[in-house]
């Protein structure tokens, strides 16, 4: 337990907090509270900089369970810190704009303390080395996703947002996890240093193909790629600070995080790189021209998040040249440059961007880009933010956006350099798509700036605009700030964060030097691209009303939301129509379908192996023990025969105070001890429970009936003692009880080896025993406490 | 001994079956414990029986008998225990709610808004 | 609740259960009984016992009293909510691997020293005791909320039965 693990925990630690501080102090707003944890963590993770930009690494190690190479080792270089800090410092920002976006009036509790979980979740990926950690993190990110998603849970779009992104994620995170795994098959260790280690081996090996797919469908469901990316734009029904914070600055770049940091790894395939440029660049192009359409200012967003997303992808596609090749190296290497520049600058702008649609929403009421315009002279400060952050999106200079996005260009320019072994007479495709989805880019970003501030003044707005509060404005100020900044000194970043992540992305421990300039000369290609996005995207914005009737064209029938829908009614009505084949509702049905596959499967079994009975050197058979068996047998068989439920229950209690004495004799004081006291108990609740149903059941069962339940339970008897004979004489291995005995005092310093079996060698299972018997517990409670009233509803009793 | 338990415990099961495959619940709820009861004692005896002292660590004592069964066996006694009374609860809660305890007529019938 | 019963029928039952000597016995073997119990937890480490049994014991020990008393006199006696002390037992179970993590063991791995105290002697302490502790309590609380649910709802269905027939 070092410092970095706590600073990674303490958001999870302090949501325990805030929520039981939030049911009984709601004075002062919840945020207030919440505001110092990634404050605290972002200055902290400043501290790490230097040393990391020194190209030193902290690696900090907390077992966990070692025996499944599941640690909980902390590795920070250049790309995690970086994504670290985005998460701590955008995180903090958010919960600055939530204080004023959220009322005292919503449930802040639930909301800060899905945050916080969020917070460590999204950490515990960036920050992890060991894979299967950052899956459990992984899957976390998701849940606490759902969770915000479903803030709203009144809406039925909420749900099915929520829904939609936990069933798209949770789908690439399982296959991911297989990827992970098959890994692991591989090298034999699931540190992604270890895996480092062993690039040949990954190399030749077969399973590799699968687990690149694997993995890259993680990343992709993730990061909200082509064809993954529907659940984003539904995502979009969260509150406004977590769609600014969890779907545009954080979570949906996990997936990028991962293929970066995979990427040393996954170079050498071809499979790897062709298939990250070609996701990205799809997405990005199709997403931008589906941003356009849009009319919810959220949803032109999400389309521009989805289409910056795959942006990212392909550069980092093109990055992973550079360590494939080798040769023209310099030329790929800026790709990677350019894929964490612009990550930071999205996280920038678009952050920006959402805090102000999240203002505009609030203080007009309306997200509708039909129902707003000519705000400019009401919203000022608003309107100069979205005028900064838009530019830059687009890629208009001074701003950041448009050194990362010519950096961009560049690179798909270079791409022509790369050794194409099927693909040569295609890589004039490559620059087009660039420039075409960057025109798209172009349009949407003026549309954004035009729809909401330009234009004629709409008077139908629900609420009457007003500029936002300060406390509002804050946050989106501080992120057009840094937009302003780093695109007027570039440098400022390059050294200190962007250079040690392009680094660790592509494995190299010679420092890149790089230097970002505006000014390339007259003869950049990329220059002549950006003067040609802006003149093409003006004239396609002023003639859109010329070229809009191409969205119309499609039918609703092909799209991936149809499919998306229609897969889920089928799968539903599918396994509906399964399941009412063989389920008659007969308890009695399904007991024989267990009992008949039991039957059959062990006989089968038996049949096909042939079993010896030598059961070698028996205990004796002494009379008290005959007598108990006696015993037994005759409670048995009273049970058989009698309809008197009172005979049952005392016979039944006969036959557990019998074993209980058997136990004696066998040694087993321990069960004996416990058997006793489960028998008193369970009699006890026999006869409570006698009170509630009826005395005799007087269900006649008919001879045929009772025929088929005899040789049903005597096949299955017969099996069950064959099995036994046959499993008793037949050891296949020594018994591990061994070495409980051997270790019972040196390890645990016990005596009594049963008891410490339960609680220090197997605690774990002991502990979920535990919790299997708690919830027994609780479903009690329920099922006597809940009644449903007359509406249908359900209802708890009063609280005794 | 062994084979006597082992053989014992098959008539418990094969009764236990019997006994929920009939058609009143509190017959199906004992018949699961009768179940438990008999694997229980099959699962003991495939570590042997009688052999050695109870598994309680002391000097004079050269064998033990085998305390891993034993200490599996013991949450199944008190997870059976649960299972018991979550049953016995389900089988009141169903007679509250419908009036018979006959597993034939529990069937659900698909409601008509559904 | 307390009034719910009332309604229910509740002073009908309080006669038929009025009788002097299970009551006065109860209370003293209930005390041999949670000895015992306790006293079994203990020495579960060395010798027979355990959180397992010692629970269950305790749990029949009031359920004793619940016979040789009812409800309402049991909830005066002993004012304990048995679900949260199921989550305190939980809490209790999963504090214990989890504080062990933080001392830079594995998930799970108990920790044994021995402490010299001036009368005992040699005393061991063990964290495994710490997570028995945590079964204890989720044993006997689970038991005694099923057992003193059942109770309560005797007297409800009496009635529901009437009201039915």
């Amino acid at each position: 337990m070092t410092l970095i693990h706590f600073a990674i925990l303490l958001p999870v630690i302090a949501a325990a907090g805030i929520g039981i501080l939030y049911r009984y102090y709601k004075k002062i707003h919840l945020g207030w509270f919440v505001l110092p944890i990634p404050t605290v963590i972002t200055i902290y993770l400043f501290t790490l900089m230097p040393a990391v930009s020194n190209n030193q690494v902290v690696h900090e190690t907390l077992d966990f369970m070692p025996r499944v190479g599941m640690n909980f080792d902390v590795y920070i270089d250049g790309l995690s810190l970086l994504f670290a800090i985005l998460i701590s410092g955008i995180g903090a920002l958010v919960v600055l704009y939530s204080i004023g976006y959220l009322s005292q009036k919503e449930k802040l509790g639930n909301f800060y303390v899905y945050l916080l979980i969020f917070m460590t979740a999204m950490l515990g990926v960036v920050l992890n080395d060991n894979v299967l950690m950052l899956y459990l993190f992984w899957e976390l990110t998701s849940i606490s996703s759902f969770l915000l998603i479903a803030y709203w849970f009144n809406r039925e779009r909420s749900i099915y947002g929520a829904q939609k992104s936990l069933l798209i994620t949770m789908f690439g995170g399982f296959l991911m996890l297989g990827g992970f795994i098959a890994l692991g098959q591989i090298t034999d260790t699931y540190s992604i240093r270890g895996m480092m280690a062993q690039i040949p081996a990954v190399q030749e090996s077969a399973l590799a193909p699968l687990a690149i797919i694997l993995i890259l469908i993680g990343a992709f469901t993730k990061s909200a790629q082509f064809p993954f990316y529907i659940w984003l734009p539904d995502a979009m029904e969260a509150p406004t600070p977590v769609s600014a914070y969890l779907h545009s600055a954080t979570m949906v770049k996990a997936g990028l995080y991962l293929v970066a940091r995979f990427t040393p790894l996954f170079a050498f395939a071809e499979l790897w790189v062709w298939s990250i440029i070609a996701a990205g660049l799809v997405t990005l192009v199709w997403a931008a021209f589906n941003a356009i359409k849009q009319d919810d200012l959220k949803a032109v967003l999400a389309f521009s998040t989805v289409s910056q997303l795959g942006l990212i992808m392909s550069l980092l596609g093109i990055g992973a040249l550079a360590v494939q090749t080798g040769a023209a190296e310099q030329v790929f290497t800026i790709a990677t440059v350019a894929a964490v520049f612009h990550l930071i600058n999205h996280a920038t702008f678009k952050g920006a961007l959402f805090m102000i649609i999240g203002i505009v929403d609030h203080e007009t009421g309306t997200r509708s880009l039909k129902k707003l315009g000519g705000l400019v002279t009401i919203m000022p400060i608003s309107f100069t933010m979205t005028l900064i952050a838009s530019l830059s999106m687009a890629g208009i200079p001074p701003f950041n956006g448009f050194l990362s996005k010519e950096m961009f260009l560049e690179a798909m320019f270079a791409i022509g350099q790369a050794d194409f072994s099927v693909l040569a007479d295609a890589a004039v495709l490559f620059p087009l798509l660039a420039i075409i989805g960057s025109i798209f880019t172009f349009i949407y970003s003026i549309m954004l700036i035009r729809g909401i501030f330009l234009g004629k003044k709409m008077p139908a707005t629900p609420k009457t605009p007003k500029e936002a509060p300060a406390l509002m404005l804050i946050a989106p100020a501080f992120l057009t700030l840094l937009v302003v900044v780093f695109g007027l000194f570039p440098n400022v970043l390059s050294g200190s964060i962007i250079d040690p992540a392009a680094m660790s992305i592509l494995n190299i421990s010679e420092p890149l030097n790089t230097e970002i300039h505006h000014w390339h000369g007259w003869d950049s290609p990329a220059l002549w691209a950006t003067v040609a996005i802006i003149a093409i995207g003006t004239l396609m914005y002023i003639f859109r009303d010329a070229w809009r009737p191409v969205y119309r064209l499609g039918s609703d029938a092909f799209t991936l939301n149809h499919l998306y829908d229609q897969g889920l009614i089928y799968s539903r009505l599918g396994a509906e129509k399964i399941t009412d084949g063989y389920m008659s509702g007969y308890i009695r049905s399904y007991l024989i379908y267990i009992f008949g596959a039991f039957v059959i499967f062990s006989l089968i079994t038996l049949i096909n192996t042939d079993i010896s009975f030598d059961w070698g050197t028996t205990a004796p058979i002494a009379l008290p023990d005959l007598l108990i068996v006696l015993i037994i047998l005759a409670a048995v068989a009273a049970i058989l025969i009698t309809r008197s439920r009172m005979v049952s229950i005392i016979m039944f209690s006969t036959i557990g105070f019998a074993l209980s004495l058997l136990f004696v004799f066998f040694r087993s004081v321990d069960l004996a001890l416990t058997q006793l006291a489960v028998e008193a108990i369970t009699t006890a609740l026999f006869l409570l429970a006698f009170f509630h149903l009826p005395k005799r059941s007087g269900n006649a069962e008919p001879r045929g009936f009772k025929l088929n339940n005899l040789m049903i339970s005597a096949a299955v008897g017969i099996i069950a003692t064959v099995i036994g004979l046959a499993a008793y004489s037949n050891r296949l291995f020594d018994s591990i009880s061994q070495f409980y005995i051997d270790n019972v005092y040196d390890l645990a310093a016990g005596g009594n080896m049963v008891n410490v079996i339960l609680v220090d060698f197997r605690s774990l299972d002991t502990l979920f025993e535990t919790l299997v018997f708690a919830i027994a517990g609780l479903g009690v409670f329920v099922l006597l406490k809940l009644r449903v009233n007359k509406e249908g509803e359900n209802k708890f009793e009063e609280h005794p | 001994m062994e084979i006597l338990i082992i053989i014992v415990a098959g008539i418990m099961i094969g009764a236990s079956v019997y006994l929920m495959l009939s058609k009143s619940l509190i017959r199906i709820i004992i018949g699961t414990g009768i179940l438990s009861h008999g694997i229980l004692l099959m699962l003991l005896t495939m570590g042997g029986l009688k052999r050695g002292g109870i598994p309680v660590l002391d000097d004079s004592v050269q064998q033990y008998s085998d305390p891993l069964p034993q200490a599996m066996l013991l949450t199944v006694i008190v997870i059976t225990f649960a299972l018991t009374a979550y049953m016995l609860v389900i089988a009141i809660r169903v007679y509250r709610e419908l009036g018979t305890d006959n597993v034939e007529e529990l069937k659900g019938v698909p409601r008509e808004d559904d | 609740m307390k009034s719910t019963l009332k309604k229910l029928g509740y002073n009908r039952v309080h006669k038929q259960m009025n009788d002097v000597f299970l009551k006065y016995t109860a209370k003293v073997v209930f005390l041999v009984i949670i000895t015992f119990s306790i006293n079994l937890f203990f020495s579960g480490h060395y010798t027979p016992g355990g959180g397992f049994v010692g629970g269950l014991l305790a749990a029949g020990a009031i359920i004793l009293l619940l016979l040789a008393y009812d409800l309402k006199t049991l909830n005066r006696m002993i004012r304990i909510d048995n679900k949260r002390m199921i989550t305190a037992g939980l809490a209790a179970c999963l504090i214990v691997p989890i504080l062990l993590m933080f001392f830079g063991n594995p998930f799970f791995t108990h920790q044994h020293m021995y402490l010299q105290l001036p009368v005992f002697g040699e005393v061991p302490l063990h964290t495994a005791v710490l997570f028995d502790v945590g079964v204890y309590i989720i044993v006997a609380a689970t038991t005694l909320l099923i057992i003193t649910l059942l109770a309560s709802e005797q007297f409800m269905s009496d009635s529901e039965g009437a009201d039915r027939e």
